[in-house]
């Protein structure tokens, strides 16, 4: 079987479906959350690399690498303001995330 | 290639607005903690001067970095707006900050970092620049609203704000992936000329991007983390996230729209209407019960999103400048509200319940008066600014045959001023409370200016809409 532009626009599918999943479904812990927006992000860059194949346009490419580059900044300040959170209220389970409400 | 060097002269604001960042850190890590008023008080000043180079460079259409930034009249109003909205929020924080002890130099300097995004995210000509320039901007907000470290609250809507905020990054990034593939091209202009029919990925892409778009302006169904953000962050902070972030981000939704999407008008056309719907029914339904004046400011620009948004729908030249109209008076009444909203302090604790507003009238008269003409106008009472931001919106969806959603905004209009118009009577009718300390002069100007702006703009509405149409025509 050739694997075709399908299959990897399918594979991309599927796993921004559970990254997106992942935050909605996920009620534990913030941290399954920053891994779910990870997940979305690799679903992004395995869309414009097979892009850039299939379109032998290497623009894709250059996208792909300056959004590693933006995951890897918003990581950091996730974690950063997850960390002062924690400092807070002692805690990151996802239920406990409600002082406000309305 | 033309030259070894790029057109930098056509990104100087943002070249100036970037070193003066850099510096500025710099200058922060160096003298400490105490620098925070030097800090701050440069980076007001930057600000003002990087607004006056936009404002006095030639007007032109070029385009730089091989299409990656476009500077042309729409994005140089934009600019200016974003810019007006930043110096301006804070010019406003740094007494607030200082009462409170938590004046530090970083917030400033996140300030100038989320302005730059903002800038490049209105000059932004193809997905790759849009994209930088949205998670510089947001990247900042999400540490600005969480910058008062000890607060449960301010750290909680820093990590509300941040977990939205990249899922819809994620969101926009998958359909700028979409677009990219189905038509070849990650720049406005091509986009525009590969998509002439809503093919099934194209429509996709669009669906997905507008979704990230319509997170970072707040329009329903992605508003969830507006009230949040807006109660939990420090107040200065929610005057800033209220102003240049929206109009930066309505800017670009505007250009996506109308200049990447020009051909397929129709697939974009029916989101930006139900978008529009919901934000303005639930700006008005939602508000009705909420007891925090900022949550009210809050739903209060939800809905008046949703009616700029109806500008947008009608794609319109008309329409676009009835949205550069309506988002000028929204940050003129915006920075209002918030001047008064900074103001409420009694015996040096910060308040921000509406019942603290009782009986405004009688023990500060002057801010009475001028809260409840802003409040007047945010509901769009006759003849105030905010009633003829309403009229140029509704008035192009008229002429674009979008009956249905003109209607429903009127309606909508009414029903939101009640909430208004509450708080005119908790301020007019209701037991006094205990004074307000006094105001600081440089909230009593802001006030001043955007209370008489909203009261007298109907008697010269020209320049603003003859330079709001000019820079409409740059995208069409």
């Amino acid at each position: 079987m050739e694997i075709g532009l399908s299959h990897y626009l399918t594979v991309a599918a599927i796993l921004f479906t559970l990254g997106t999943l992942g935050i909605f479904l996920n009620r534990k812990n913030v941290i399954v959350i920053l891994m779910s927006v990870e997940l979305i992000l690799l679903a992004v860059n395995i869309n414009l690399v097979s892009f850039s194949m299939f379109l032998g346009n290497i623009v894709g490419q250059v996208f792909a690498l300056l959004v590693l580059t933006v995951a890897a900044a918003e990581a950091a300040i996730g974690l950063a303001i997850l960390v002062v959170f924690y400092r807070n209220r002692g805690s990151i389970a996802v239920e406990d995330i409600n002082a406000m409400k309305g | 290639m033309s030259s070894f060097l790029p057109p930098l002269g056509a990104v100087l604001p943002e070249l100036v607005l970037a070193l003066a960042a850099i510096i500025l850190l710099l200058v922060g890590a160096i003298k400490g903690e105490r620098s925070a008023n030097l800090v701050t008080g440069l980076a007001i000043a930057v600000l003002a001067a990087v607004l006056l180079l936009v404002l006095l460079k030639p007007v032109v259409t070029l385009s730089a970095f091989n299409g990656a930034l476009v500077i042309d009249p729409f994005s140089r109003f934009m600019k200016a707006l974003a810019l007006l909205g930043a110096t301006v929020s804070l010019i406003m924080s740094v007494d607030w900050l200082n009462r409170e002890g938590q004046n530090k130099f970083e917030y400033a300097v996140l300030v100038l970092i989320s302005t730059l995004g903002m800038m490049m995210l209105v000059s932004a000509g193809d997905l790759i620049a849009l994209y930088l320039g949205l998670e510089l901007m947001s990247l900042s907000l999400y540490v600005i609203a969480a910058i008062n470290r000890e607060s449960v609250r301010s750290t909680e809507a820093g990590l509300k704000y941040f977990v939205l905020g990249s899922l819809s990054s994620g969101m926009l990034l998958y359909g700028a992936s979409l677009l990219y593939g189905f038509t070849g091209t990650v720049n406005f202009d091509g986009i525009a000329k590969a998509a002439t029919s809503p093919t099934l990925g194209l429509v996709f892409g669009i669906v997905f991007v507008m979704a990230g778009l319509c997170f970072k302006v707040s329009a329903v169904p992605f508003h969830m983390w507006t009230p949040d953000v807006y109660e939990g962050a420090p107040t200065p902070v929610t005057a800033f996230f209220a102003t240049a972030p929206k109009v930066a981000a309505m800017a670009v939704f505007m250009r996506v729209a109308v200049e990447a999407l020009p051909n397929v008008t129709h697939s974009w056309q029916q989101i930006i209407t139900f978008v529009a719907i919901a934000s303005m029914v639930l700006g008005a339904f939602a508000a009705i019960g909420q007891r925090n004046i900022k949550r009210l400011l809050a739903y209060s620009s939800i809905g008046h999103m949703g009616f700029a948004l109806v500008g947008l729908a009608a794609a319109t030249p008309q329409g676009v400048r009835g949205v550069m109209v309506y988002m000028t008076i929204y940050v003129a009444m915006t920075l209002g509200s918030f001047a008064c909203v900074l103001s409420m302090r009694r015996n040096g604790q910060a308040v921000e319940t509406i019942d603290d507003l009782a009986g405004l009238s009688r023990t500060r008269p002057l801010m009475a008066l001028a809260f409840s003409g802003l409040m007047f106008s945010l509901a769009g009472i006759p003849p105030l600014a905010g009633f003829l931001a309403k009229y140029y919106v509704f008035l192009a969806a008229i002429q674009a045959g979008l009956y249905g959603l003109a209607v429903i905004g009127v309606l909508a209009s009414v029903v939101g001023a009640y909430y208004y118009l509450r708080v005119v009577k908790i301020m007019y009718f209701d037991e006094p409370a205990d004074a307000f300390d006094p105001m600081p002069g440089e909230l009593k100007a802001v006030l001043s200016v955007s209370g008489l702006f909203t009261v007298f703009y109907f008697l010269w509405p020209a320049p603003l809409i003859d330079a709001a149409g000019a820079a409409a025509r740059a995208l069409f």
